[in-house]
C-alpha cells in the first residue's frame, strides 16, 4: 500500500470540506427542513444536506438537461421550475426532484418522413390541442419561446420550428407544465432532424470529399506519413502552409500536390 | 450574488492596470512568450502531471512498471465489486448480440452501426442515455472536408503534431480518413451543422490546426450529436434495448478466454444483473471526476474512469495514461460555476491573464499545458493568486474580459459570449465590466486502454471506443477531436462487434477467473487496501455528514 496514494485520497476530501461555512439559510427538501451554505445550486444544496444523487444529476453545467427541478417558495402559490445545476437556493425554497419526466415520443423512420405540417400531426396528433396558454415558455429554463416553434411545427414551418428549439436541452419541464400534455422537446427534436436531413441544403463538399477518400487518392501519402522518421515528420509539420486566420473560404494553399 | 466586497476591492487594482494594457494591446505589444526551452522548465516545474508524487508505477496488471496517475492507480490497485467465490454465474439475466457499456456519443454510435450490421444491442449506461461529456462539448468536430484547401493528409500531420508525435500513426490515418464520413454520416441523420445558404459547411480553425476544418453547431456542437444519436438509437428500440441507471461493474469472460458480457449494478435497488453477450464495446468515456490532485473539473457526473479500470483488470493493456489535459480557464467564482469551461476564444478576443495586483505574468496564448502551468506557478510559487471565497487556501487569477469590450467595442462579449455572458449574469455578474476568477481544470483524459483501428482489443469480442481508449491523440489532444474520435471509432468499433457477435457461434462457460487472479496479484504484490472499484459516482458526501452516518459503509464511492 502507497503512502502517497492513501494522502491523495484524502486531499480529495479536504477540498470538498465546507463545514467551515457560516452563511446558511434554511431550505426544506422534499419537506425536510437542512441548513445549507446560501450560495449553493440546488444540486449541491442536496449533496451538502447528505444526499447522493443518483437521478437528476448529469453534465452540472446546464446542458445535459438531466436535472429538471420544482420548488416553491414562502409566500407565493406559484410553482417554480428549472435546472438543479443552474438555480441557487433560496431561503425556505421548498425544493423536489423530479425524476425524468414522461411524454409521449413517436418512433418514425427519418428517411420516409416527409417536410410538412400533416407528417408531424400524424405523429403527433396531441399537437392540434395546444391551446395557446404560453406555459412551456414559462417554464422554459433555456428561455426557448417554446410556444412559437409549436405553433410553427402546426403552420408546417419545420424549419422555423427546428431553428428556434436548437438550443433546447430537452428536460422536459415544458411538457411536465403543459396542460394540453405535449411533449413539445420530443416534437422539437423531430423537426430539427427533419430540417437537418430533408430542408436544409446538403453539403456537397463532404460527399466529394468521402468520394476522393473512397477512390483511394490519400491512401499512398498517408502510408508514406506513416513511414517517415521523426525528423522528417517534424519537418514536414512546421513546413506546413497555414490558412490565414482571416482567410476567405475560397482561398488555396498553394502546393496542391497533397489535396 | 454577485461579487463579495473583498473581491470588489481586489477588482479595483485588475481596473488600475486595465488601460495601459488595453493601450499596449492596441499598439501591438504583446507580453513576451516563452522560449521553447522556458515552456520546457515551466512544464517539468509545474505542471500537475509533472509533480513530484502525481504518478506512480503500477504494481499489478497488464501494464505493470507503467506509471499512471495517483487516482487511476488506486483505481486499479484495488479490489473487485464482486467476490468471485460468490457470483452465481448460471443465472443470467439479459442475453445479447452485443452489449454497449456507455451511453455516450460513442456508445450510441456503436450500437447503431451494430444494429445495422443486423446485431441484437443492448445499451448499458450509469445515468440517462446520453448524459454524457459528448453532450458537454462545444467547440466543434474537424474533419478534412474541403478538398480544395484541404485533406486527411494535413489532418494527419496536425493531429501528430498536437500529439508530440507519439500518438499512434495507424490510429490517426483511420480518424482522418474516415472522418468526412463521420460528417456525412451525421449530416444524413439530421444533424444541424451551420452552413451557408447553399450547404457548405462552416468551418474554423482550432488551435494547432493548418486549415479551417472545425464543424460546428452553435457553441452546443456535442449537446446536437448526442441528441441525435440518441433520438436514432430510440427510433429503433425493436433492436436497441437501454438499461439506464446501472453501470458495468465488472466483464465477464468465457473458459476460452474470450469477452462474453458483464456485471451490471441497478444503482437504485442495489441489484447485480449479469449480461451475456458475444460481443462487448467499451464506451465509458474518461475520468475526470476522480479529481486528480484534486483539481476541479470540466467533465459530467459519471465521468469516473469505471470502464478503463475493469478494462484493465480483464487483462488488456493501457497508455497515455501518464497525460492529463487541463484547460487553463475553469470558473472558480462563484462556486455555483466551479468548474466550467471559460472558452480559450476570450483570450484570443484579448483577454489578459492577470494577477492580484492587477500585473499580468504570461501572454495568453500560450499553448493550453504552458498556460495552465504558468496560472498554478502565479498562485503557488509567486504567492500572487486572488483568494476565492469561502474556500480556504484556494486562489485564482482574472481573467480580465472587460478588455474585450474596450479593444473591440461595447455589447462585443455578450455578442460573442453569450452563453457564458448569461452563465455570469445568473449569479449577478456582468463579465463585459468586471473580470473573472479562474484556474486550471481537469478537462480530459489523453490516454486508455489499448485498442486497434477496428476498435478490437488484445482480448477477443472486447472492442473498444471514445476517451476510455488511449493512442489516437498520442499525449496530448487537439480541440475538436474527441468528437470526432467518438464518432468514427464508435461506428467502426460497433461495426466489428456486430460482425464479430454474428460470426461468434457460441459462449463457452462464463468465468471471472481473471477477477480471481487479478485479486490474488493484488494480494503477492503487498498492496494492502480495502479499496473497492469502479468508483461509479464521486464522493461529494461532506465530512460532516460521513461523521454522522454511523451505520453506513462506503463500498468504494457508494453507499
Amino acid at each position: 500500500m502507497s503512502a502517497v496514494a492513501q494522502k491523495s485520497t484524502e486531499q480529495i476530501e479536504a477540498s470538498i470540506d465546507v463545514s467551515v461555512r457560516e452563511d446558511l439559510i434554511p431550505i426544506f427538501i422534499m419537506g425536510k427542513k437542512y441548513d445549507v451554505p446560501s450560495t449553493l445550486t440546488i444540486q449541491k444544496a442536496f449533496e451538502y444536506a447528505g444526499y447522493q444523487l443518483i437521478r437528476g444529476c448529469g453534465c452540472r453545467g446546464g446542458i445535459c438537461g438531466a436535472c429538471a427541478t420544482v420548488y416553491r417558495l414562502p409566500g407565493t402559490a406559484k410553482i417554480s421550475v428549472g435546472l438543479a445545476c443552474q438555480t441557487v437556493v433560496q431561503p425556505s425554497m421548498y425544493l423536489t426532484m423530479i425524476p425524468f419526466f414522461p411524454a409521449n415520443r413517436a418512433v418514425y423512420n427519418l428517411d420516409d418522413l416527409k417536410p410538412d405540417a400533416q407528417t408531424i400531426l400524424k405523429y403527433y396528433p396531441e399537437l392540434a390541442k395546444c391551446m395557446g396558454c404560453n406555459t412551456c415558455t414559462k417554464s422554459c429554463p433555456m428561455e426557448i419561446p417554446v410556444m412559437e416553434y409549436i405553433s410553427a411545427a402546426l403552420r408546417g414551418d419545420i424549419e422555423k420550428a427546428a431553428d428556434i428549439s436548437m438550443s433546447c436541452v430537452m428536460c422536459g419541464i415544458c411538457a411536465a407544465r403543459c396542460p394540453a400534455e405535449l411533449g413539445q422537446y420530443n416534437i422539437g427534436i423531430m423537426c430539427r432532424r427533419i430540417a437537418g436531413k430533408h430542408i436544409k441544403p446538403r453539403a456537397e463538399h463532404v460527399r466529394e470529399m468521402i468520394d476522393r477518400i473512397n477512390s483511394g487518392r490519400y491512401a499512398e501519402p498517408l502510408n508514406k506519413l506513416i513511414n517517415f522518421d521523426l525528423e522528417t515528420l517534424r519537418k514536414l509539420y512546421v513546413d506546413r502552409q497555414m490558412e490565414p486566420h482571416n482567410a476567405p473560404e475560397e482561398w488555396t494553399p498553394d502546393d496542391k500536390s497533397f489535396l | 450574488m454577485g461579487y463579495t466586497n473583498d473581491l470588489l476591492d481586489l477588482i479595483k487594482r485588475v481596473e488600475k492596470t486595465r488601460p495601459e494594457r488595453v493601450a499596449r494591446k492596441k499598439a501591438g505589444e504583446e507580453f513576451p512568450a516563452l522560449t521553447l526551452e522556458q515552456r520546457k522548465i515551466r512544464l517539468e516545474k509545474y505542471h500537475p502531471d509533472y509533480r513530484y508524487g502525481a504518478l506512480r508505477e503500477l504494481k499489478i496488471g497488464p501494464s505493470k512498471g507503467y506509471s499512471v496517475a495517483q487516482e487511476i492507480a488506486d483505481q486499479f490497485e484495488a479490489k473487485s465489486r464482486i467476490d468471485p467465490d460468490k457470483i452465481d454465474l448460471n443465472e443470467v439475466h439479459y442475453e445479447t448480440d452485443v452489449l454497449i457499456i456507455g451511453g455516450g456519443g460513442a456508445g450510441t454510435a456503436a450500437a447503431l452501426l451494430a444494429e445495422e450490421a443486423g446485431a441484437r444491442v443492448i445499451i448499458a449506461t450509469k445515468l440517462r442515455h446520453g448524459d454524457a461529456n459528448t453532450m458537454m462539448a462545444e467547440g466543434g468536430i474537424q474533419a478534412a472536408t474541403k478538398s480544395w484547401k484541404d485533406s486527411p493528409y494535413y489532418h494527419y500531420l496536425d493531429v501528430m503534431g498536437g500529439g508530440h508525435f507519439e500518438n499512434d500513426p495507424l490510429l490517426v490515418r483511420t480518424m482522418v480518413s474516415e472522418a468526412p464520413k463521420a460528417i456525412g454520416w451525421l449530416e444524413g441523420l439530421g444533424c444541424m451543422f451551420n452552413k451557408w445558404p447553399d450547404g457548405r459547411m462552416f468551418t474554423l480553425h482550432g488551435a494547432g490546426t493548418c486549415r479551417k476544418r472545425m464543424h460546428y453547431a452553435g457553441d452546443m456542437t456535442g449537446a446536437e450529436i448526442m441528441r441525435t444519436l440518441r433520438d436514432e438509437a430510440r427510433n429503433r428500440a425493436k433492436s436497441i434495448g437501454v438499461i439506464e441507471f446501472s453501470p458495468a461493474i465488472e466483464l465477464l469472460m468465457d473458459d476460452k478466454g474470450f469477452c462474453a458480457g458483464a456485471v451490471l449494478y441497478n444503482l437504485e435497488t442495489e441489484e447485480y444483473f449479469l449480461v451475456k453477450a458475444k460481443a462487448v464495446v467499451m464506451a465509458t468515456g474518461g475520468s475526470g471526476r476522480l479529481h486528480m490532485q484534486k483539481f476541479m473539473t470540466t467533465n459530467h457526473y459519471g465521468a469516473t474512469g469505471d470502464g478503463l479500470t475493469i478494462g484493465y483488470r480483464m487483462g488488456v493493456r493501457v497508455r497515455f495514461l501518464h497525460a492529463t489535459q487541463y484547460h487553463p480557464t475553469g470558473a472558480v467564482f462563484p462556486e455555483q460555476a466551479e468548474g466550467l469551461l471559460i472558452t480559450e476564444k476570450v483570450r484570443g478576443a484579448g483577454a489578459n491573464l492577470v494577477n492580484v495586483d492587477g500585473a499580468q505574468f504570461v501572454f495568453e496564448r500560450e499553448p493550453r499545458d504552458i498556460e495552465s502551468s504558468s496560472i498554478i506557478r502565479e498562485c503557488e510559487k509567486v504567492g500572487k493568486g486572488v483568494p476565492v471565497p469561502g474556500q480556504k487556501d484556494k486562489f485564482g487569477v482574472w481573467l480580465d474580459s472587460p478588455m474585450i469590450e474596450l479593444l473591440e467595442g461595447a455589447g462585443t462579449v455578450e455578442r460573442e459570449f453569450p452563453a457564458k455572458f448569461i452563465l455570469f449574469k445568473r449569479y449577478g455578474i456582468d463579465i463585459s465590466k468586471l473580470p473573472m476568477l479562474i484556474y486550471p481544470t481537469l478537462h480530459y483524459q489523453n490516454g486508455g486502454l489499448e485498442y486497434n483501428s477496428d476498435g478490437s482489443t488484445s482480448v477477443p469480442g472486447f472492442f473498444v471506443a471514445g476517451e476510455v481508449g488511449g493512442g489516437v491523440h498520442g499525449a496530448n489532444r487537439l480541440m475538436g477531436n474527441s468528437l470526432l474520435d467518438i464518432t468514427v471509432f464508435g461506428r467502426l468499433a460497433g461495426e466489428s462487434a456486430g460482425k464479430f457477435a454474428l460470426e461468434r457461434k457460441d459462449i463457452g462457460a462464463l468465468s471471472v477467473e481473471h477477477v480471481r487472479k487479478y485479486h490474488k496479484e493484488l494480494e503477492a504484490s503487498g498492496i494492502i487496501t480495502d479499496r473497492v472499484s469502479p468508483m461509479v459516482l464521486p464522493d461529494y458526501t461532506t465530512p460532516e455528514v460521513k461523521k454522522r452516518q454511523w451505520t453506513t459503509t462506503y463500498v468504494g464511492s457508494l453507499r
